[in-house]
């Protein structure tokens, strides 16, 4: 009878999303749960996760970046990015704040003067009012001139140091707060890590308790690698608080978003830590030892903290775009200057040889994909229409992989000088090193990327594992859940209907392909995981590299179109990458899947990995016996 | 005696552009999509207007600009720098040769009435070097060109000129035009304060 009932639901073929089924409540709920999912949060990726290209493709194609400064914007943020470039051409010197791991305080106080320390915040709070897309074209103009120290320092404290007041604080707060740190009079920090809680924020440890008079919380707990620790006035502190469990109706610990002044005491710091880069940077052990906040310093709810930590970090992600695109592009230069002069063989510039073409071609297809990435992700939140979570991830681990490869082949084209301190690229890569760890490591950045896409466009999966607990009596829902899904991949998925500029048809056809693709892929993981789908990490990661990858081509098809139509400076240039990039992509693509598709490689490295760990070592035998 | 000092400033191709093209049809530079600011040696005379400023030589310092629309973003940065205030002549889409923009200068002096014209010596684009000098030629003014130094005393002003041949040190009775070198001074960076104040200023 079951079987007979699939297939039933599969030649209906149309299994409406609002289903009108009577006799299954889970189908009922899977119903009601979808709309408000589809209504709530649509995303250019969470689309092409659920197979629905279509659904949100105007937001990244035409692409939409001109619109996102009026005409006054424009002019101001001008005067702001000369202003920016000046100083930093003349005034600071990140080779020797790399030396003394310090940043200097004339360069502090011109730092002041230019406004870099509240970008974003309110005029009317003594900020500069810039919008996302103008911070990011300031950072970039900071990444540019090489000082990712000094960027730091100044992304720790505005990019997530006070951030959470100026997105989750109430009026009082922003009024007492926001003046002090846009004009640099105070510093601001980010304290979320711990010794044992890294990538797992929920598993904090410190602790806030209401006092007795329910004045004051009091905090106790340390905090780790927390950037501008040594320096701060202004902390923006996550602790455990208890609060009602209506569950078990006890109590249970949340996570509490607080704002903390050195002032109120018992907040101590230990010494600046010796890092591999960002040495300009301070790194430093935050100390609670009983330090009362007072309740009106509680940031959002109380109980949600990590909500809050997630919004502050997935809205200072574009800035990281920003700056590692200013950073590649510095690199890059170097290697275009030495490589448009130094001569070897015959009398021949090295730019003439294949190799060296390699390099820097490959290195401009990522600095062009990450730039239009962050501009376009920056647009889309400025106009506060979609989600861009996703997409802002994806961006962070794209653009911190490529900064990475980008300094790391400029060094290989410079040579020996390449590896010299005085040139600087050293330093460069140096300080780039932690771009693949901080702000979530771009392997938990993967993961999300791939579960939360799943998950929130999977179609009730959690009405699935809620139906799976009794599946015989909850039939309808998976089997409904299933049946949606086989009709899906008999060819019901939207198809790409993306404009561009004529020459690149050929390439809105792959993307088209890989986008068929991937959603086919997806269900079939679905289909064949369920929720076990969490635990299959390697998937994961190969479908977010797909899904990244994805997205990064539709960015550059986008933006080499609206050049091509424009006829900017070098739009013909932007076509040769928007075709390069593409196929460059659809490797990537391929690559990923094939690994999806045939677990047995990434199987073999776990099991080499497992035998590695029970040895607790490399555990071969030498060739030579001993 | 407390001057006016008129700044001349010109919205030129930024001296960072790499490489300056020249247009198809082979009558002016590409200026479409370049960065364009306040010329180079032109910020170098504003800042020395704002010197004498603050030693009390000049009382108002007025900037002017004759150029396109986008000009005003030239003379919204010398108000950030320090101006007291600023003209612009706006040409629109026309471009104009040294001497015309002399000649419009001309009128504004006739109008504002300074003692004292300060400009870059040439512009980053043109690199024509003209302006100035035809200025104080229609003028009737006593001029001095690439100047190293400017003091001011008595109504008297004494400019040092870098010339091929050496230096040359020349005393000009006020009203005068002068046109800055590059060793003039160092300008000062803007401040974001001046630059937000400077965005509301309507002219």
């Amino acid at each position: 009878k079951s079987q007979h009932n699939m297939l039933r639901l599969i030649t209906r073929k149309k299994h409406r999303k609002t289903t009108k089924c009577t006799r299954f409540t889970p189908c009922r709920t899977y119903a009601a749960q979808h709309k408000e999912t589809s209504a709530a949060k649509v995303s250019f990726m969470r689309s092409l996760y659920s197979g629905k290209f279509q659904e949100s493709i105007d937001y990244v194609s035409p692409y939409p970046v001109d619109t996102a400064l009026d005409a006054e914007q424009r002019e101001h943020l001008e005067m702001v990015v000369d202003a920016t470039d000046k100083f930093f051409a003349t005034s600071n010197d990140p080779a020797a704040n790399d030396k003394n791991s310090s940043v200097p305080e004339e360069v502090t106080e011109g730092l002041k003067d230019i406004g870099a320390f509240g970008l974003q915040v309110p005029e009317e709070l003594e900020g500069v009012g810039l919008t996302n897309v103008g911070y990011a074209r300031i950072v970039e103009t900071i990444g540019k001139y090489g000082d990712l120290g000094l960027g730091i320092y100044l992304g720790a404290h505005q990019s997530i140091g006070f951030k959470g007041i100026l997105l989750d604080g109430n009026e009082e707060q922003k009024k007492k707060y926001l003046p002090d740190v846009a004009t640099g009079r105070k510093i601001a920090a980010f304290a979320l890590t711990e010794p044992s809680s890294g990538s797992d924020a929920n598993s904090i440890k410190t602790k806030a308790v209401l006092n007795e008079a329910g004045t004051h919380y009091v905090l106790n707990g340390s905090k780790i690698w927390i950037s501008n620790g040594g320096i701060a006035e202004i902390f923006t502190v996550f602790a455990q608080t208890e609060v009602d469990d209506p569950k078990t109706g006890g109590k249970k610990d949340k996570v509490t978003a607080f704002i903390v002044e050195r002032s109120f005491g018992g907040l101590t710091h230990g010494p600046p830590e010796d890092k591999m880069g960002i040495k300009a940077s301070n790194t430093a052990e935050v100390f609670f030892n009983n330090c009362e906040v007072p309740v009106e310093n509680v940031l959002g709810e109380v109980g949600s903290g990590f909500k809050v930590a997630m919004r502050i970090l997935n809205n200072g992600r574009f800035g990281m775009g920003a700056a590692l695109t200013g950073a590649m592009k510095a690199s890059m230069q170097i290697a275009v200057d030495h490589a448009s002069n130094r001569v070897q063989f015959l009398g021949n510039k090295i730019k003439s040889y294949g190799l060296i073409k390699e390099k820097i071609g490959n290195m401009a297809l990522r600095i062009y994909a990450t730039e239009a990435m962050t501009y376009m992700i920056s647009t889309i939140m400025d106009s506060g229409k979609g989600d861009y979570e996703l997409e802002a991830a994806s961006l962070k681990v794209f653009a911190s992989e490529s900064a990475w490869y980008v300094c790391d082949e400029s060094i290989q084209v410079l040579g020996g000088m390449g590896f010299m301190k005085e040139l600087g690229l050293e330093r460069i890569l140096r300080d780039l090193r932690i771009f693949r760890i901080f702000e979530g490591t771009n392997d938990i950045l993967q993961l999300f990327v791939a579960l939360t896409a799943l998950k929130s466009t999977g179609d009730g999966l959690k009405v699935l594992t809620d139906a799976m607990k009794n599946p015989v009596g909850n039939f309808g829902a998976i089997s409904g859940f299933v049946g949606k899904k086989i009709g899906k991949s008999f060819g019901m998925y939207d198809k790409v209907n993306m404009k561009v500029h004529d020459s690149l048809t050929g390439e809105v056809a792959e993307l088209e392909k890989m986008a068929m693709v991937f959603h086919t892929t997806c269900e079939g993981l679905l289909i064949k995981y369920k929720m076990g789908i969490k635990d299959q990490q390697q998937i994961c990661k190969h479908l977010a590299i797909c899904s990244t990858h994805i997205f990064a081509t539709t960015s550059v098809l986008a933006r080499a179109t609206n050049s091509a139509e424009k006829q900017t400076h070098g739009y013909e240039n932007e076509l040769n990458m928007a075709k390069a990039f593409t196929t460059f992509a659809k490797d990537i693509f391929e690559q990923n899947v094939k690994l999806i598709k045939d677990t047995k490689v990434d199987e073999n490295i776990a099991n080499v990995a497992d035998d590695i760990f029970k040895e607790g070592g490399y555990n071969v035998q030498s060739p030579l016996g001993f | 005696m407390a001057y006016r000092v008129l700044v001349a400033c010109k919205h030129a191709i930024d001296l960072s552009t790499v490489k300056i093209r020249i247009k198809p049809d082979k009558l002016g530079v590409v200026t479409q999509g370049v960065k364009m600011g306040i010329a180079y040696f032109d910020e170098l005379a504003v800042e020395e207007a704002l010197r004498l400023k603050e030693k009390g030589v000049a009382s108002e310092v007025i900037a002017v600009s004759v150029g396109p629309a986008d000009a005003q973003k030239t003379l919204r940065h010398a108000l950030a720098m320090g101006a007291d205030s600023a003209v612009h002549v706006n040409t629109g889409d026309v471009e104009l040769a040294p001497l015309q923009v002399a000649k419009a200068l001309r009128e504004i002096v006739r109008e504002v009435e300074p003692q004292l014209v300060l400009t870059g010596k040439q512009a980053t684009d043109g690199d024509y070097s003209q302006t100035g000098q035809m200025l104080a030629g229609m003028l009737d003014w006593p001029q001095a060109t690439q100047a190293a130094e400017l003091n001011v005393e008595n109504d008297s002003v004494k400019v040092v000129r870098e010339t091929d041949a050496g230096l040359e040190t020349i005393s000009m009775n006020i009203p005068a035009v002068v046109t800055a070198g590059l060793r003039l001074n160092e300008a000062r960076l803007v401040k974001m304060p001046n630059i937000m104040k400077a965005k509301k200023e309507e002219n």
